[in-house]
């Protein structure tokens, strides 16, 4: 039907008048050989076009506003792609690591994720054929310029590796047990690779329709085509957004199989099934908070590329009308990192080693409340005169300095450091340690923990306060240097320290049931965050729907209020839900065996060739 | 079901908390800027004043770097016209500016020739600037609109305001992103309809019949002072040169003139070598 589409397209757009596309300083000569030539060729002129201009009228009207139509349709398409997307490639680790270690529940546990996945696979193409027509229909001459001019024949290629991750996804999921031992499990271990490779290539095709629409590349000003299918994918914000994006994918995609794993486990009737669905649910969790740790690097990262590519583009996202989002984004990632901490200290009433570290948790509670409070303070709000004059200023003497990125930095960096520590006293519970050097390595520890904390608020405090704009950015290098320290070196400290370590017996399903909610939170929160970003990013562009080159004159193109934003992150948010409480239900069914009633003259296989 | 309904409302209670801090939150909606026809004819200083300062705070997005937090130099603060010849006699500045108006022109349509200490781009060593250039995407200020921005940065401080109100020439009556198609493209068949159909002949001496123009220079001998690329460059970026002694005030019709008319006119002037009869 794309193809259709496009071809159809295409046709209307092959005749009328060539406009020779030029802006000062990025002049596009028209491309004629020769001076005596009345006629240029038809491949000279179609180079020059410039993107569209449509106009008010241009746009379609269906009695709702289109962009809440195609919001909600893309969001679904987006959270359902990014869970296609992203259980595959933990499946296979898991897979990998049951079939080293010979230990077949790592292997039904992630089949049991994979099924999930293929449920959700075919709901993501019908959401993105959806996503399809609407754009098509709603805003006709944008797609025609993104689809027929600039990327072309690369959406093609697009949908001839969707239909490839389709035959592999089926091929993966039905041949697992096929495939199960031996050297077939390498062939099985080799599609879940080539699967990972589509859906990654997928995924990077699909952003650089994205950024190419927030920071253009590859064409003139006025958005004539002046570079080849490279120039224009590989923009400034690219690869800021697939690292971020793969990330927030993984991260994602955890939480939700955690959801599943929780609901299974409080519906769990007996022991053994409490059991392996609480394991399920701390793997989930394990990979969800550690694809969630380096994800605020990621994030820095294309934020900096967007301060990079404009200024008045990263203002406009953390000072100007789109700042006070990032009050819900604190509220929001706070949210996980307490789930995730909870869900930790809960998990170490798995096992007696857990009291030995029980005496840390209410330090990293007290620094996560603080950082939290620290996150959500603004740097001002509206106030009376008569509060303005009480109060000395528009900020508060005290406060008001906790507003500003600082000090927001130097809390989500605490944050991190203090969610990791978490992480590791759970990591040691059920070990005692038996080297001679433990004394010296833990002491290394805490060392680099004090060190890395005092780093943090130096850089934050330092460079935040006491030097001008440019440099309060780079201080963030700094943090995000002493994080990853605390993280790398915490990883291979335990790992020596746990050659030889006497493990204690943990009981798996000896977990509250109230632990559960946190696996709930986690995907709860992670979903309206990536609704919420999602937006703001898009945003970004304000009233272009190419930035600088392809201006939105719909009736949509302003920047809505935070309430309307709130509402639609959450309708969408809802929906997802939903449907996936119906994924759940349709993966669970398909394990459910009807037991034929006594004497209802049905026969078994055995019983019938007896 | 019981745990269905505990999971659910739990999520959805969840949901409701985030929602209800969007509602605590200060409302605010940002609107697509408009592109207003500036009535020339109806400008007094004041409304041109008045206009600039607008412009400042809305389309030309000024107020988002140049404000209280230090991103760029706070214009609002500063008395902007002392500061402006303070940055001409700066040893680093590098344009052409004399005085107050012609400096805060320049800094708004190449910002690189001087960045104020402090301001430039991460790693620049303050020789790129940030600031995007004013009439070009995504603010597109027209010149009346540039010239608007100046008077009110000059009059805010009670300083004499030196630029002029426009005048009613075919550029200053657009703005740069309002040159829109004809309804109805007509193509013209020679050069004399495309001088007729882009009102060449407003700005510039095209026949040596006509009086000569202040506003744009004579094309009467062209062909001997340019060579043809030149001239084809000239139409399609009109600012990119600008004859010494004229005000840049060509208007782009680039994105309106075919390549046919292009080739028609640029062939035409080519042979205006001043020599005929």
């Amino acid at each position: 039907m794309l193809l259709l589409m496009m071809v159809a397209i295409t046709g209307l757009s092959g005749s009328g008048f060539s406009s020779v596309a030029s802006a000062a300083g990025q002049t596009v000569a028209p491309q004629i050989s020769s001076v005596d030539s009345d006629v240029p060729t038809d491949e000279s002129i179609s180079s020059l076009l410039p993107a569209p201009k449509p106009e008010r009228s241009d746009y379609p009207k269906i009695g709702v506003s289109s962009r809440s139509l195609v919001w909600v349709i893309a969001q679904m398409h987006l959270f359902f792609g990014a869970l296609v997307l992203a259980v595959p490639i933990f499946v296979l680790v898991i897979e990998l690591i049951g079939f080293t270690t010979k230990d077949d529940r790592y292997d039904d546990m992630a089949h049991e994720f994979m099924k999930i996945s293929l449920t959700a696979y075919a709901i993501t193409a019908l959401f993105g054929g959806a996503l399809t027509l609407s754009l098509f229909m709603l805003y006709p001459d944008l797609m025609n310029y993104l689809t027929t001019r600039v990327f072309g024949p690369q959406m093609l290629v697009y949908a001839a590796l969707f239909f490839l991750e389709s035959l592999l996804l089926y091929v993966y999921y039905y041949g697992w047990y096929a495939l199960r031992y031996g050297n077939r499990k390498w062939i099985h271990l080799s599609l879940g690779l080539l699967l990972n490779a589509v859906g990654t290539t997928l995924l990077v095709i699909a952003n650089s329709w994205t950024t190419f629409m927030m920071a253009p590349s590859g064409i003139d000003a006025a958005g004539a085509v002046v570079g080849n299918i490279w120039d224009v994918m590989r923009g400034p914000l690219w690869n800021p957004l697939n690292l971020h994006r793969f990330i927030a994918n993984v991260a994602f995609g955890g939480a939700v199989v955690g959801a599943y794993a929780a609901f299974k486990f409080l519906c769990a009737k007996t022991a053994a099934e409490k059991a392996h669905y609480d394991w399920m649910g701390y793997t989930s969790n394990f990979i969800a908070i550690l694809a969630f740790l380096p994800l605020p690097f990621a994030g820095y990262w294309l934020m900096a590329e967007i301060y990079a590519y404009s200024q008045q583009m990263g203002i406009l996202a953390m000072g100007g009308i789109l700042a006070w989002l990032f009050v819900i984004q604190a509220v929001l990632i706070c949210t996980i990192l307490f789930a995730g901490n909870y869900y930790l200290w809960s998990g170490m009433a798995r096992t007696e080693g857990g009291q030995r570290y029980r005496w840390l948790i209410k330090y990293i509670a007290a620094v996560l409340v603080l950082g939290f409070l620290v996150w959500v303070a603004p740097h001002n709000i509206i106030f009376t005169a008569d509060e303005i004059a009480r109060l000395g200023g528009s900020n508060h003497p005290v406060l008001g300095p906790l507003g500003i990125m600082p000090a927001k930095n130097i809390a989500v960096f605490l944050m991190l450091i203090f969610t990791f520590l978490s992480f590791q006293i759970y990591r040691r519970a059920d070990k005692v340690i038996t080297v001679s050097w433990e004394g010296w390595a833990n002491a290394l520890m805490v060392a680099i923990y004090i060190v890395a904390s005092v780093n943090v608020i130096f850089a934050g405090v330092y460079y935040g306060y006491f030097t001008n704009t440019v440099y309060k950015v780079g201080s963030s290098v700094m943090q995000v240097g002493s994080t990853l320290v605390v993280i790398v070196s915490g990883v291979v400290i335990d790992t020596f320290l746990f050659k030889g370590a006497k493990t204690l017996p943990v009981s798996w399903g000896k977990i509250s049931g109230r632990s559960q909610y946190a696996l709930f939170a986690l995907p709860v929160a992670f979903t309206w965050l990536m609704a919420l970003m999602g937006y703001v990013r898009s945003s970004l562009r304000t009233h272009w729907h190419v930035y600088a080159v392809m201006k939105d004159n719909s009736a949509d193109n302003f920047i809505p209020t935070l309430q309307h934003v709130g509402n639609m992150v959450t309708f969408v948010t809802v929906l997802f839900l939903i449907f996936l409480l119906f994924i759940f239900w349709v993966a669970n069914l398909s394990g459910v065996k009807q037991v034929p009633a006594l004497g209802s003259g049905s026969r078994t296989a055995a019983q019938g060739a007896a | 079901m019981n745990v269905l309904i505990r999971t659910l409302g739990f999520s959805l209670a969840l949901m409701l908390i985030f929602t209800a801090v969007t509602y605590v939150l200060p409302q605010m909606k940002g609107e697509a800027p408009e592109d207003t026809a500036v009535d020339v004819a109806a400008l007094t200083m004041d409304s041109f004043i008045s206009l600039g300062e607008d412009l400042f705070l809305g389309k030309g997005a000024c107020a988002l770097c140049h404000n209280i937090l230090d991103r760029a130099p706070d214009l609002l603060a500063l008395n902007v016209v002392d500061t402006s010849l303070v940055r001409i006699g700066d040893p680093l500045y590098q344009g052409e500016a004399v005085n107050a108006a012609d400096y805060l022109r320049e800094s708004m349509l190449d910002p690189n020739i001087f960045v104020v200490s402090g301001y430039g781009k991460k790693g620049s060593n303050d020789t790129e600037s940030p600031m995007p250039v004013a009439d070009r995407p995504p603010s597109q200020l027209s010149n009346v609109e540039i010239d608007a921005i100046i008077a009110f940065l000059q009059a805010k401080d009670g300083n004499p305001v030196t630029v002029s109100l426009p005048e009613q020439t075919p550029a200053a009556l657009v703005a740069a992103d309002e040159i829109t198609e004809p309804a109805k493209p007509m193509l013209a068949k020679n050069a004399e309809e495309v001088i007729a159909k882009y009102a060449c002949a407003a700005c510039h001496t095209v026949l040596e019949s006509e009086s000569e123009s202040a506003i744009g220079p004579s094309l009467i001998d062209v062909g001997k002072r340019l060579t043809i690329d030149q001239i084809r460059d000239s139409v399609i970026a009109p600012n990119a040169v600008i004859v010494e002694g004229y005000p840049p005030v060509m208007p782009d019709i680039s994105e309106t003139m075919v390549v046919k008319e292009l080739e028609l006119i640029v062939r035409f002037l080519a042979e205006q070598t001043g020599d005929q009869p």
